[in-house]
C-alpha cells in the first residue's frame, strides 16, 4: 500500500536534501546465491561514493539494479525521490511502464568494464544517437556537443574512426563521453579500467578526475583502483556478503578501517599490486 | 552420341529466357521472401511474443520437417480449394520463400544470438528504445555475421527452383525437357541447363566464400 502513494508523488520533485538513490531493504538472489541481504543505503546528490569489496560482494549487481539491467527480488530503490520498480499488492517485484523505467533511468549513466560502444557506428554517432534519439536533440547540436566532450576525453581527432580502431584506453573514453552526453544525475562506473591493459588505466582514470572536478555529478564507483577511489570519492563503502561492513571518509578507510574484514581486503589488494 | 554445336546455339536462347523469366525471379523473390519472413520469425520468437512465438515455432519445425516438394504441391493444389488461387509462379516464390524462411530464422537466430550482451545492455543504459536497439545496434551486428550463410542458403534455394516445374512453371529445366522432346534430343537442352546453373552459382559462391574472410569467419 505504500507503493501506491510513491507512485503518486513520483511527479513531485525531489525536496531539498533528499537522497538521490536510496536502497531500502534490496534482497538480490541468483538461484540460491544471495548478493544482496536487505541492503540499505543512500547517496546524497552530487555525492562520489566508492564500492569496495572482494568478488562477489554485491557491487556490481548494485550499479546493475540502478540501471534496471536486473530486478530486486525485495525491497525498493529510489533514484531522485522516484521508485525504480513497482511492487504489487501481493508483494511481487514488476518493471514500471516501459515510459516510467525510460524516464528514470535518463537520470542514470553507466560505463561498462567491456566499454560496449557500437561497433557498426563512427566515434560521434556512439556519442550522439542517445541525445538525439532519446532526448530529442538537434542532429547538430548533438554533433558540437559530441565533439567538445571527445575533446575533453581528448579523442577528438578519433570523432570519425571506428570503435575497432582504438585502443581498450581510448574506447572507454569514449564511452565516458557517450554516458556524459545524456547528462545523467548519476554515473555509474563499473570497474571501468579492469579491462585495461595497465599503461592505459592512467588516461581512463585522468579523465574521471576530470569530471569529478568539474561537474557535480553524482558517482557511483566500483573499482580496485584504491588511489582513485582515496583520490575522488567522498565516501568508501566495503561490502562483504551483500551487506555494508564499513563506510566513511577514503583517508579513514583506507589507512586506519575498523573491521578486521576490510582491513584483510585491503591487504590482499595492495599484495597484489 | 554427338553434340551439335548447331542446335545448342539454336535452342540457348529459349533457355536463357526461362532461365531469367522464371528460375532467376523465383530465386531472387524466393529469398527476399525468404530473407524478410524469416527475419520476423527470429524476432518473434527471440522477443518472446506471447502465442506468436510458440507457433512460430511449431510452424518452423513442420516446415523444416516435410519436403519442399510436399509443400509446393500443397500450395498448388490444396489452396485453391480453400479459394485461394494463385498463379504458378507467384505460388513457387510463396512456397520457396516460406520454406527458406524457416531455414533462414535459425541464421538469424545464431546471428542475434551472437551479438554480445554488452550491446543490449548498452542501450539500455542510454534508454534507447527497443526498436532502436533492434534495428540500429542489434541487427546490423548479427546480420552481418550471417550475411555468408543467407547467401549460401539462396545459392540453395537457386538450385531448388527445378522443383517449380512439378507446379507447371516452366522454369529452365523444364524448358530443356520441352525442348528435348520436340526431336529427341536431350543431351544438348539438359546439358546447357547445367552449365547455365553452374555459371550463375558457382561465381556467386566465390564470392559468397571471399565475403566470408572478409568479415573474418
Amino acid at each position: 500500500m505504500a507503493t501506491e502513494t510513491a507512485l503518486e508523488s513520483a511527479a513531485v520533485p525531489a525536496p531539498p536534501g533528499q537522497p538521490i538513490i536510496r536502497f531500502d531493504k534490496v534482497v538480490k538472489r541468483f538461484g540460491d546465491n544471495v548478493v544482496l541481504r536487505e541492503l540499505d543505503f543512500e547517496v546524497q546528490p552530487g555525492e562520489r561514493v566508492t564500492l569496495i569489496g572482494p568478488s562477489g560482494s554485491g557491487k556490481t549487481t548494485i550499479l546493475r539494479l540502478l540501471m534496471t539491467l536486473e530486478r530486486p527480488n525485495g525491497g525498493s530503490i529510489w533514484v531522485d525521490g522516484e521508485p525504480l520498480w513497482e511492487v504489487a499488492e501481493n508483494g511481487k517485484i514488476r518493471t514500471g511502464s516501459e515510459k516510467h523505467l525510460r524516464r528514470v533511468r535518463k537520470k542514470i549513466g553507466m560505463v561498462f568494464q567491456q566499454f560496449n560502444l557500437f561497433p557498426n557506428m563512427s566515434v560521434l554517432r556512439n556519442v550522439t544517437e542517445a541525445p538525439v534519439r532519446v532526448l530529442g536533440m538537434h542532429q547538430d547540436e548533438a554533433d558540437q556537443k559530441a565533439r567538445d566532450l571527445l575533446d575533453r576525453v581528448g579523442l577528438l581527432e578519433k570523432a570519425d574512426a571506428r570503435p575497432t580502431q582504438l585502443s581498450g584506453g581510448q574506447q572507454q573514453r569514449v564511452a565516458i563521453a557517450r554516458a556524459l552526453a545524456m547528462e545523467p544525475k548519476v554515473l555509474l562506473l563499473d570497474e571501468v579500467t579492469s579491462a585495461l591493459d595497465p599503461e592505459l588505466v592512467a588516461g581512463v582514470l585522468d579523465v574521471l578526475r576530470e569530471v569529478a572536478e568539474t561537474t557535480d555529478i553524482t558517482m557511483l564507483i566500483v573499482t580496485h583502483e584504491m588511489h582513485f577511489a582515496r583520490d575522488v570519492s567522498h565516501r568508501v563503502m566495503m561490502f562483504d556478503e551483500g551487506q555494508v561492513v564499513e563506510q566513511g571518509p577514503p583517508e579513514k578507510i583506507f589507512t586506519a578501517p575498523d573491521h578486521e574484514r576490510t582491513q584483510s581486503f585491503l591487504q590482499a589488494v595492495v599484495e597484489q599490486r | 552420341m554427338i553434340w551439335d554445336w548447331q542446335y545448342a546455339f539454336d535452342i540457348l536462347p529459349d533457355l536463357l529466357y526461362a532461365f531469367v523469366r522464371f528460375t532467376l525471379v523465383a530465386t531472387v523473390l524466393g529469398s527476399l521472401l525468404g530473407a524478410t519472413l524469416g527475419l520476423v520469425f527470429a524476432i518473434i520468437r527471440r522477443v518472446r511474443v506471447p502465442v506468436l512465438a510458440p507457433l512460430v515455432g511449431a510452424f518452423i519445425e513442420f516446415i523444416r520437417s516435410t519436403p519442399l516438394l510436399v509443400q509446393l504441391f500443397f500450395l498448388f493444389y490444396v489452396m485453391p480449394l480453400a479459394g485461394l488461387t494463385l498463379s504458378a509462379l507467384t505460388t513457387g516464390v510463396i512456397g520457396l520463400g516460406v520454406h527458406y524462411a524457416c531455414y533462414y530464422a535459425e541464421v538469424y537466430r545464431a546471428g542475434i544470438d551472437g551479438v554480445p550482451k554488452g550491446q543490449w545492455e548498452a542501450c539500455r543504459a542510454l534508454s534507447l528504445p527497443p526498436r532502436y536497439t533492434w534495428q540500429k545496434v542489434i541487427l546490423p551486428q548479427a546480420i552481418r555475421k550471417v550475411l555468408p550463410a543467407l547467401g549460401n542458403y539462396a545459392i540453395s534455394m537457386f538450385k531448388e527452383t527445378p522443383f517449380l516445374a512439378l507446379i507447371t512453371v516452366p522454369e529452365m529445366v523444364q524448358q530443356a525437357q520441352s525442348i528435348g522432346a520436340i526431336g529427341f534430343r536431350y543431351v544438348e537442352p539438359i546439358t546447357l541447363a547445367g552449365l547455365i546453373f553452374l555459371a550463375a552459382s558457382y561465381p556467386t559462391a566465390i564470392a559468397l566464400r571471399r565475403l566470408e574472410t572478409r568479415l573474418g569467419h
